[in-house]
This record gives C-alpha cells, sequence and structure tokens, in this order.
C-alpha cells in the first residue's frame, strides 16, 4: 500500500475565500453567521445562516461559464484552482490520464432547481434555460473540475448527506493508497442556502433560529453554511520526488452504517468509525490530540458524538481536544468535512486548535474539552475528522503530521 | 368536527390507532410516536388548523408548547387557534 499525502488545499466558505482567511477566522474564533440575503427570506422562519458573501463570479468566469456553473460548482472550481495552485502539478498525457476527482455534494445545483422551478411554477411559464439539467446534477462540479484541469482518470460524484465529502475523500484516499492514481483531487461543495433548500431544512424543526452552539446545554439546533473544501490527495513518494510542500498525511479512515433510523444518529454507529479509522491508519488511540467533530449543534448529534468519543477513548478522551468549527461556518452539509479538514490541517500545521464558540453553558452529556470560545496552541500529531450523516451513514478520516 | 377531536384524529392516524383508543392522558411515547411522527403530527395539525407551532425538536421542553400529554397537545392548539381567530 502507498503512503498519501495532501499537498494543496483550497476553500470558499463564510470565514474566508481562502485557506489562510478561513485560518485567521477560525484561530480568532470569527463567527460567519449572519443574517441570510435570498428573494423571500421574510417568508422564511429560519433567517441565519453561514452564507458566502462578497462573491463575484463575474470576475471569475465568463459568460459562457457561467451559463453552465451552478453555485455550487462556482464553489468548487475556485477552492480546487487555489488546491491545486498550491501543490504546484500539472496534468498531462500518461499523468493526466491517472489522476481524477471524487467531490462530494448532498445537494448538487440547488440555486438552479431553485430558480427553474420558481420559472414554471411560481411565473408560470412553460420554458426553462437548455442548460438546466447540465448545472443541477449532482456531478456538475466533478466533471468542471476535471475539465479544468484535465484530469481523465476516476472521477465521480459521492452523496452521502452530511457525510458526502468525508466520503469522497475516502474514496479519493482509497484510489491513491491503492496505486491506482497518483493524485486525486477531492473534497466537497455545497450551496443549498436558497429559498427551497432553507425551507426545506426548516421543515424538520431542528434548525435554530438564533446561533450554532455544539455543545452547550443551551444549543437548539443547527445552521446552515455553504462553500467548498478541495484537496490535492498524492502518493507519499511522488510528492517527496518533487520536493513538494506537504502538508499532512492521510492515515486511515473508516465507514460505516447504523442500519436503525432515517435521522437519529447512533452511537454504535458513530463509534465503529471511529474505531475503525483508528485501526485502519494503525493509529493507538492515546495518539489523538484533536478531533474536529460532526457537532451540529443539534441535541440529538452532540450527546450520541460525546458518548461515542468516550467509548472509543475511555479514559484519553478527558486528554483529547474535541471542537466543532460549524459553530463559525455553518453546516455545509455535503461541503462540511471537506472545510472542516482544514481545522485538521491547521492543528498539525499550525499547532492551533480551532474553538467551538457560543459555547455557553456545560452540559453534562458532553463533558469533553471542546475548546470552548478561543482557539488554543498545542502540538498534535494524528487527528480525526468526524461526519455522521442523516441516514446513518458515517465516515471518519485520519490526518497525521508529516 | 371540535379541535379536540381533530387534534385526537390527527394523532390516531400518526400512531395507527382508532381515535378511541387515544385517551387524554396518553403520551406520545405511550402511543409508540417518535421524534419524527411528532414533527409529522405537527405538521398536520399546522395543515388542519392554518396555525404555526412554535416547536423545535431540540428543545422540546423549552417552548411554550407542551407536548406531555394528548391533553396538553389539545391545550395548546386551542390556544393558538383561538389567538389566531
Amino acid at each position: 500500500m502507498k503512503r498519501v499525502v495532501i499537498t494543496g488545499a483550497g476553500t470558499i466558505n463564510a470565514l474566508g475565500h481562502n485557506v489562510q482567511d478561513t485560518w485567521a477566522a477560525m484561530k480568532e474564533g470569527k463567527s460567519g453567521i449572519g443574517a441570510l440575503e435570498m428573494r423571500d427570506v421574510e417568508r422564511l422562519a429560519i433567517q441565519i445562516g453561514g452564507q458566502v458573501k462578497g462573491f463575484e463570479p463575474d470576475e471569475l468566469f465568463n459568460r459562457q461559464q457561467i451559463a453552465l456553473y451552478d453555485r455550487f460548482t462556482q464553489f468548487a472550481l475556485v477552492a480546487a484552482r487555489q488546491a491545486v495552485a498550491q501543490s504546484g502539478l500539472t496534468f498531462s498525457g500518461e499523468m493526466a490520464a491517472k489522476c481524477g476527482v471524487v467531490l462530494g455534494t448532498s445537494g448538487g445545483g440547488m440555486q438552479t432547481l431553485d430558480e427553474n422551478y420558481r420559472t414554471v411554477y411560481e411565473d408560470g411559464k412553460n420554458r426553462v434555460h437548455p442548460f438546466v439539467v447540465p448545472k443541477l446534477m449532482n456531478n456538475a462540479a466533478t466533471s468542471h473540475v476535471s475539465m479544468e484541469f484535465n484530469l481523465k482518470g476516476p472521477s465521480f460524484t459521492v452523496a452521502t448527506a452530511c457525510a458526502s465529502s468525508n466520503h469522497a475523500m475516502s474514496q479519493a484516499f482509497q484510489l491513491v493508497r491503492s496505486g491506482m492514481a497518483p493524485v486525486m483531487v477531492t473534497g466537497g461543495s455545497e450551496s443549498m442556502l436558497c429559498f427551497g433548500g432553507v425551507k426545506a431544512w426548516e421543515g424538520l424543526r431542528v434548525m435554530s433560529k438564533d446561533g450554532c452552539r455544539p455543545f452547550s446545554a443551551n444549543r437548539n439546533g443547527m445552521v446552515q453554511g455553504e462553500g467548498a473544501g478541495i484537496f490535492v490527495f498524492e502518493e507519499y513518494e511522488h510528492a517527496k520526488a518533487r520536493g513538494a510542500d506537504i502538508l499532512a498525511e492521510v492515515a486511515g479512515f473508516a465507514m460505516s452504517s447504523d442500519a436503525s433510523d432515517i435521522v437519529m444518529p447512533s452511537k454504535q454507529g458513530a463509534a465503529r468509525a471511529i474505531q475503525g479509522a483508528l485501526a485502519d491508519g494503525q493509529i493507538n488511540p492515546e495518539e489523538v490530540g484533536y478531533i474536529n467533530a460532526h457537532g451540529t449543534g443539534t441535541a440529538a448529534n452532540d450527546k450520541t458524538e460525546c458518548a461515542a468519543v468516550s467509548t472509543v477513548f475511555g479514559k484519553h478522551s478527558n486528554n483529547l481536544m474535541i471542537s466543532s468549527t460549524k459553530s463559525m461556518h455553518g453546516h455545509l452539509i455535503g461541503g462540511t468535512g471537506a472545510v472542516e479538514l482544514l481545522a485538521c490541517i491547521m492543528a498539525l500545521r499550525e499547532g492551533v486548535i480551532a474553538p467551538t464558540i457560543n459555547y455557553q453553558e456545560p452540559d453534562p452529556e458532553c463533558a469533553l474539552d471542546v475548546v470552548p470560545n478561543e482557539a488554543r496552541e498545542a502540538k498534535v500529531d494524528v487527528v480525526l475528522s468526524n461526519a455522521f450523516a442523516f441516514g446513518g451513514l458515517n465516515a471518519v478520516l485520519a490526518l497525521r503530521a508529516v | 368536527m371540535s379541535v379536540k377531536d381533530k387534534v385526537i384524529a390527527i394523532i390516531a392516524e400518526q400512531a395507527v390507532l382508532e381515535p378511541s383508543d387515544v385517551t387524554l392522558e396518553s403520551t406520545l411515547e405511550d402511543l409508540g410516536i417518535d421524534s419524527l411522527g411528532l414533527v409529522e403530527s405537527i405538521f398536520a395539525i399546522e395543515e388542519a388548523f392554518d396555525i404555526s407551532v412554535p416547536f423545535n425538536a431540540n428543545e422540546p421542553t423549552e417552548s411554550d408548547f407542551d407536548i406531555s400529554s394528548v391533553a396538553s397537545i389539545i391545550k395548546g392548539i386551542e390556544a393558538l387557534v383561538s389567538e389566531q381567530a
């Protein structure tokens, strides 16, 4: 088996339009959550979110491209450009034929769906733009990244709701580790902050009207975000041979299914995924210094996740740090694991643990070190990133400092 | 149909029971209604009475809307319906 390392990272999310700005915001414990700006917002019961502000697609893409790119594709391309540029890689010939793209998304082109349903149902028009289908399909972002960088190898999109990005990155990891591809571009993207997207989540009554407070006893639900996180996963010897700057090693991963409930999380399912990632990476539990939690800020997730961590780590669960950066950037649904992986890389590279902001009241059912409100300097060698999706589909990644 | 009978009918349908099997003292748990069933019942009630029920699944005990028994739910709905009238 090959070793796999990360040699490029890019992002756009409510905290920043690149990795440096996102890290700076995480270090400051800044919130990217605010009042939603969209048509018909007054008809929503939930009017806050982690929206990407100041994004000017016209400056980044030409007219023909914009006609084909939903906002989730635009986010993916912006983040992929940064990641590939950082890696210093270009793809041609045999190399291009082997390297591919695996991205996660839950909703795909939700903005396109929303706009065009409006056109036919509300406005009563009988004609829509000819590119609606290629714009809204879930694999659009993957395909456009593949085209822009000439990546001609294994490429597909993974949709497992809130675990989409972690499942996608797990697949990219497998492809590089097995020797099938020397390099994979991977991560995820989501843009569900449109009227229909927020309205659908409202219906489930799990959203907070006033803020995301993971692990805090007074938490009252999740807050949606949007954006993308994209990485270059590269075979270790390949990266070393060309003198690439290695951000971190992808050490292990595991996936599990609760096989129990379509929305309620399961401690056993989460624990099996965490345990599995440690076993896969041959990681001693005591080595883990930080976990980027799924930490949605719902009553059910946070206590279940803490119980799962306690089960797996036993006494060591009191020594490790676990934070939810969703408190700052919101829940990016299918893109969330990718943006959260940045907090993991920051912990390994910069020695700074991102905080769980908005932490106000201790909850005895979440009695772990959740790095409340302020970032902390700490040297950690191994970190985990949890994602536990609706549908009971779990994926956990382990990163190691190189 | 009174508010009470209508609410009982909705809850009975959700619990796959006859309305006569739903008593005022019953809790949702007694009736086998889980969190998803509760959210669905509230939606059905909102649609039936054209009201908005202040309920967040993350803090069921903290909202003004009391779901501890069928009687308390009916009381809450009656109040919301009369407020609206």
